[in-house]
């Protein structure tokens, strides 16, 4: 259960490194793309920056929801050694 | 700016710490054992945890720190926001479980779970101690800087009383008591700052009224040798208002542009512009509003060289930050929606102020503050702010130190000592997964809401120019009196519960892995408490006086050095360890020491140490850029790979 939990972490992690590592390298690089108004007037910046909090809460349920079933014993039993 | 003590301010402080006084005390009777005391015996609900967690984290640097800098620059400082938050991720996806696994007490017992090195505990012990001092500064400075508008006491006063508060808390009850005050501080401030925000939607913008010495004035023609000096006011460069009729008090020549004085004819109080040459178009000049500060050497403050203080005739530092132009040249909004709010400022035209220091030779060093007209689709864009200035040019040095801070910030929060802590005070890895979602829930809304109060506050018309930390409880003062009172006291409780936790991940580390593991020294249960309470109190005096020594320091700025550090130090073995089954016990030992002297190095040899610390010229630096994590944090990692690899082959 505990390598299962483990590879979903990293794949969630993975996820949002693709995420933050876009963000990032478009600000550093491509500065002019960040000034784009794709909805309602807002800037590219701020629809990303908001993106990645609301998919850091994302990718933190979906996690929660995944690991839920079935580890609780497991790691009860861990945590008491 | 020229404060009066609040009486509603004060008293809502007194109240708030007492109640925390008070329930540290209540609930540090029950716990007595070494587990109690840094473990909160395992039993903190992951509910209160989590919110705890976000109120370990949500310190005075992200809270004030960060709204002064989107107060002043814009999006930069929701650059931290997003950075910040991102480290949740390495911590909950990587690090949480595992480490909650290994550990006992602290991030050296889980480090060395697998080893039983007397060095593993000495080298994560010292790094536990640099990064928790490093981290400890900025919150003290915050403290002292909080303390001054608002209670009317000097700066020292308020790193005392935050000092000696927080070294009860944690010397009566430990970390049960800290994890209670960090709820409930999390749960105000999350809730408050909510309360803030709505209030800045239904204020919506107004275009402030400017009065003549706030006058922007624009393509004004310069005499034929192109000096300001010899500029016939009143003809060539003015009839443009009433000050600028009139011949000049002053005229400061600094690099290309110059400063300029006025004096009032009835009042003879004086009035600065700042005179810049028009890009593209020779021997035109434009004149914005300045402000000169100078401190003399008798200690009494200058503005524009007269001495500042309420009585008639003396200066009085007005509040800054207004919305100079609208859409559709309305002067005022009315309420707005959380998208209307943005959209409407990426099209409005505000004023931002920016600061340098220029040589005044009737009074030394001074510190120029002018202010630009500036689009809002700039300051909603990042590169604002001159650290992050390079991310708009070509310079790839520039580009990098913007990626190094990111790294920084994204690996940094998975290895603050007091964050990891947090994973002993539940009982499972199951309960440490849930409160960390808990967490980043609560994070990730608060900084959500940072954008609106820093935009918020940018166009409040309340802003203390020389001091951008006092963004957030100005623009509550500017809203009305209680909910200022409010945020203050919140803002306090802040500091105490962030440095309360400070102090403890401190203490822990001297007492586990300092002087029982590193040492030897052997201590039972009751001497490892009273040990560990000594030591809070020294680590708390410690605080205290680096707190007054640093006053002039920027508080963010200290805060990137604490991230910087831990990521180098702590990351790599804490990866490794989890992940290589091939780390030994020299690799993770060699790496945390490389991890945390190359990082600090690098910042103390950087450009902005040079400059902000010992006075010197930027350029003058070591280092190619000011911040270490790109080059530091893979270095760590490295160094842990060879060294395991070297030391395993000696083994087998």
């Amino acid at each position: 259960m505990q390598a299962r939990n483990a590879r979903i972490g990293f794949t969630l992690f993975g996820i949002y490194l693709l995420l933050y590592g876009g963000f990032v390298l478009l600000n550093a690089f491509a500065p002019e793309t960040m000034e784009a108004t794709p909805i309602e007037g807002v800037n590219l910046a701020i629809i990303y920056g908001f993106g990645l909090i609301v998919a850091a809460l994302v990718l933190a349920l979906i996690y929660g929801f995944v690991c839920k079933s079935g580890d609780e014993p497991g790691d009860g039993k861990e945590a008491g050694q | 700016m020229t404060y009066e003590a609040s009486t509603i301010a004060v008293v809502f402080f007194f109240v708030f710490v007492g109640i925390t006084l008070g329930l540290s005390f209540y609930l540090g009777g029950k716990a007595k054992s070494s587990e109690g005391y840094f473990a909160a015996h395992g039993q903190i609900p992951w509910f209160v945890n989590g919110i705890a967690f976000a109120g370990d984290y949500l310190s005075a640097a992200s809270f004030l720190g960060i709204c002064g800098m989107i107060a002043f620059y814009g999006y930069d400082g929701f650059l931290y926001s997003i950075g910040y938050l991102a480290g949740w991720i390495v911590a909950l996806f990587v690090i949480a479980e595992p480490m909650k696994r290994l550990g006992k007490f602290t991030f050296a017992d889980a480090l060395d779970a697998t080893f039983q090195s007397r060095g593993i505990k000495l080298a994560a012990g010292i790094s536990t101690l640099v990064v928790s001092v490093f981290y400890l500064i900025p919150q003290m400075v915050g403290a002292g800087v909080l303390v001054q508008p608002l209670l009317g006491f000097e700066h020292w006063v308020g790193v005392v009383i935050v000092g000696v508060t927080v070294i009860l808390i944690v010397v009566t009850a430990g970390m049960v008591s800290t994890t209670w005050v960090q709820f409930i501080k999390g749960t105000l401030l999350v809730v408050f700052s909510a309360i803030l925000t709505v209030m800045i939607l239904i204020r919506g913008f107004e275009v402030a009224d400017k009065t003549a010495d706030m006058e922007f004035h624009d393509s004004l023609s310069l005499p034929d040798s192109g000096k300001v000096e010899d500029a016939q006011w009143g003809t060539e460069l003015g009839a443009v208002g009433f000050y600028l009729t009139e011949a000049p008090s002053s005229v400061i020549a600094e690099g290309d542009h110059w400063y300029v004085g006025f004096t009032e004819a009835n009042s003879k109080l004086n009035h600065f512009w700042r005179v810049d040459p028009l890009e593209g178009e020779t021997g035109q000049v434009r004149l914005s509003p300045a402000l000169l500060i100078v401190e003399t050497s008798d200690g009494e403050k200058l503005l524009n060289g007269q001495p500042i203080g309420p009585d008639a005739g003396d200066q009085t530092l007005a509040p800054v930050g207004r919305v100079l132009e609208l859409p559709g040249n309305k002067k005022e909004t009315g309420p707005l929606g959380p998208v209307e709010f943005l959209k409407t400022l990426q099209n409005s035209k505000v004023e931002t102020w920016r600061s340098e220091n220029i040589e005044d030779p009737a009074h030394g060093t001074t510190k120029a503050y002018y202010a630009r007209e500036t689009l809002g689709s700039s300051v909603l864009l990042p590169g604002e702010h001159p650290r992050f200035k390079g991310i708009r040019g070509d310079d790839p040095l520039a580009k990098l130190n913007f990626l190094s801070l990111m790294l920084a910030l994204f690996c940094g929060t998975a290895s603050l000592p007091h964050i990891l802590i947090r994973y002993y005070t539940v009982k499972d890895a199951a309960a440490a997964r849930k409160s960390t979602i808990v967490g980043i829930a609560c994070i990730g809304f608060f900084y959500v809401l940072t954008l609106y109060m820093g935009l918020g506050a940018m166009t409040s018309g309340s802003m203390d120019v020389t001091n951008s930390n006092m963004a957030a409880p100005l623009l509550a003062f500017s809203m009305n009196e209680w909910l200022f009172a409010a945020i203050s006291a919140i803002a306090f409780t802040t500091v105490l519960g962030t440095v309360s936790g400070l102090i403890l991940a401190s203490a822990g580390a001297v007492t586990h892995d300092l002087l029982t593991s590193g040492f030897g020294m052997k201590l039972n249960d009751g001497e490892k408490v009273r040990v560990a309470k000594f030591a809070s109190v020294v680590v708390g005096a410690i605080a205290i006086v680096l707190g007054i020594v640093f006053r002039e320091l920027n508080v963010s700025y200290l805060v990137g050095w604490a991230f910087s550090v831990a990521a180098s130090a702590n990351l790599p073995s804490l990866v490794m360890l989890l992940f290589w089954k091939g780390t030994t016990k020299q690799g993770i030992i060699v790496a945390i020491v490389v991890g945390m002297v190359s990082s600090l190095g690098w910042i103390l040899l950087s450009a902005d140490t040079f400059e902000k610390v010992y006075g010197l010229s930027g350029s003058d630096a070591l280092v190619p850029f000011s911040q270490p994590g790109i080059v530091t944090i893979p270095l760590g990692f490295v160094t842990l790979i060879v060294v395991s690899l070297m030391t395993r082959q000696k083994g087998s």
